[in-house]
């Protein structure tokens, strides 16, 4: 489904700020992979996402998304294939817009958008259906400024958004990084429920090993802008902490996690 | 003596209504424009100082050609529309900040509108472009403003700001218009969502100057004359009433429609203010400086509040013991 090769990315190249992001990475994500990535700071991680979501070109190399390649891809044009979910709760929804006409934004991703109106009745009782499904109660609020939702409300409200139109690939970079336990434990749920539901090929970041233990049926550790580790099938699910942390220490002692 | 005084300011005051109104529709519509820029797609535009000249500019040419004024009026609203292209391409395509975008492009329009309104006089350029509704057929004109017949340049605003208001708060509804709210409101968003960020921002541009030139269009028929610096401070004047309206009527008005028409009410209410101002005694050149403390308290206000008033919690002592 995604297939990333020999990519490449330097930030302030020739400058004695010069930091390569990404050196000489590969992957390649079947479908209905659910891999879960972890990596210290700075080891590439993010930028990983943003250059398979288009937010910055490459360097060097190639991104191909079910057979397309889509290296040199603005990103708006790009987002017919993806579904993404930030790690600031604040940049994946507009505030100052009511959470449906967010829905029937995401709605119409990678669609031409014209002079149609921009949401109506049919779609309304879809997203009272959807929303539902999130437990959040937001289903009576369709009207609601997302400005007046709590952070958890956005995150689950962004992954509802990011896969209402099932995307090839969903991207969740620590989506739950800034929600507090007991929030960022349920929408982690959701994310499970909705990510085994749709069967989607799904590229997750944490910073949390137990989390990248629990979900997902691959895990990847990075370092340096590269791929160290890449577990999967049985030893994935037989994979505890102490063997990643294990493995951290021989792949690099750089690498700070919690656990 | 003081009394009599008093009466006679309230009197001329009185009298000058129906202008502060006419103009206040007429700047009702640029501030419409502002609105989209600065509200919408939260963009300061310094472009509108100079397509606000252009409309009347080029409204102006084409009526001492004997065009009809319709098709003035339309001229206008496109060459205002090619203005917020050329910021909208300045800010996109080249990566310009916003701002810079724009000033620059109301640069230019200064020599471009002194070129417009030398065409066909055998001179290079000009500064003043006089209509007249003796000799010419304009569609308003202040000279009618108290009258109380179709003639009222008032009928005409009216209408037009209404019709206006109409279409925007239909185009803001479709596909295309939230797109463009979700652009000025998140970009990220937007992109993540398949909006092409850039493609919307310079729709609006386009939109908002074609609105502006529209109101120069206008203006220069009502005022009588195109002058090339008809323009200078709009942007101000157009914040001005962007504000105003929101300060007064953004509890009450919570629709769209209604808050593009407070934008208009801003307008005509500061327009209102400084012909009570200019009766009591400050000359006409003064309004910059008035309008420059109107926009920058009104901007400071909410600041401040935020900052240094935060609300005290009221303590229901013994309600919960």
């Amino acid at each position: 489904m995604l297939e990333v090769r020999n990519l490449y990315k330097t930030f302030n190249a020739g400058t004695i700020n010069e930091k390569k992001a990404i050196n000489g990475l590969s992957l390649t994500l079947e479908d209905g992979d659910f891999v879960t990535v972890i990596g210290g700071n700075g080891a590439g991680k993010s930028t990983l996402l943003n250059l398979v979501a288009g937010v910055f070109p490459v360097d060097d190399g190639s991104i191909t998304i079910d057979g397309q390649d889509v290296t040199r891809l603005p990103e708006h044009k790009r987002a017919k294939f993806i579904g993404r979910v930030f790690q600031d709760p604040m940049m994946g929804t507009a505030a100052t817009m009511g959470i449906e006409e967010n829905l029937a934004l995401a709605y119409r991703r990678g669609q031409a958008r014209g002079l149609r109106y921009g949401i109506n009745n049919e779609e309304r009782k879809l997203y009272r259906e959807k929303l539902a499904i999130l437990g959040l109660g937001l289903e009576d609020r369709l009207t609601s400024k997302v400005g007046l939702l709590s952070g958890g409300q956005r995150q689950a409200l962004t992954l509802l958004m990011s896969t209402l139109k099932k995307p090839k690939l969903l991207l969740l970079d620590e989506h739950t990084a800034a929600l507090d336990p007991k929030t960022a434990a349920k929408v982690l749920e959701i994310t499970e429920t909705i990510v085994r539901r749709d069967k989607l090929t799904t590229l997750m970041i944490t910073h949390n090993m137990r989390d990248a233990i629990a979900h997902g049926n691959r895990l990847i550790m990075m370092d340096s802008g590269r791929i160290v580790a890449d577990i999967r099938g049985e030893e994935k699910k037989n994979l505890t902490v102490q063997d990643l942390l294990d493995k951290f220490h021989v792949e690099s002692d750089r690498m700070l996690l919690s656990e | 003596m003081i009394g009599e005084n008093n009466m006679d300011v309230l009197l001329s005051f009185l009298n000058s209504l129906p202008g502060a109104f006419g103009q206040g529709f007429a700047w009702g519509i640029m501030a419409i424009g502002v609105y989209i820029t600065f509200r919408i797609l939260d963009v300061a535009d310094l472009t509108v100082d100079g397509s606000l000249a252009t409309g009347g500019a080029v409204a102006a040419l084409c009526i001492s050609q004997g065009w009809n004024p319709w098709l003035a009026l339309l001229m206008a609203v496109i060459a205002g529309m090619i203005a917020g292209l050329v910021t909208g391409m300045l800010h996109t395509a080249c990566g310009i900040p916003a701002i810079l975008a724009g000033i620059l492009t109301q640069l230019a329009l200064y020599s471009i509108n002194l070129r417009i309104m030398a065409i066909g006089s055998g001179a290079s350029t000009k500064a003043t472009l006089a209509l007249s509704v003796d000799r010419q057929e304009l569609l308003v004109s202040s000279r009618y403003v108290r009258e109380v017949d179709l003639s009222n340049p008032l009928f005409l605003l009216v209408i037009a700001t209404v019709v206006l208001i109409a279409l925007l708060y239909w185009f803001f509804g479709t596909e295309l218009g939230c797109s463009l709210r979700a652009t000025g409101a998140n970009q990220a968003m937007a992109r993540a969502q398949g909006i092409n960020t850039n493609w919307c921002k310079v729709l609006g541009l386009v939109v908002s100057n074609g609105l502006v030139a529209l109101s120069g269009a206008l203006l220069a028929q009502y005022q009588g004359s195109a002058t090339v610096d008809m323009g200078r401070g709009a942007i101000v004047i157009g914040l001005a009433a962007v504000i105003i309206g929101e300060v007064l009527l953004g509890k009450v008005f919570r629709n769209f429609a209604l808050k593009l028409l407070s934008a208009v009410i801003g307008s005509i209410i500061y327009y209102i203010v400084l012909q009570f101002v200019l009766r009591l005694g400050l000359e006409s050149t003064d309004l910059k400086l008035l309008s420059a403390l109107v926009v920058a308290l009104f901007l400071t206000i909410p600041y401040w509040k935020g900052k240094y008033f935060t609300k005290k919690v009221r303590r229901e002592v013994g309600r919960n013991a």
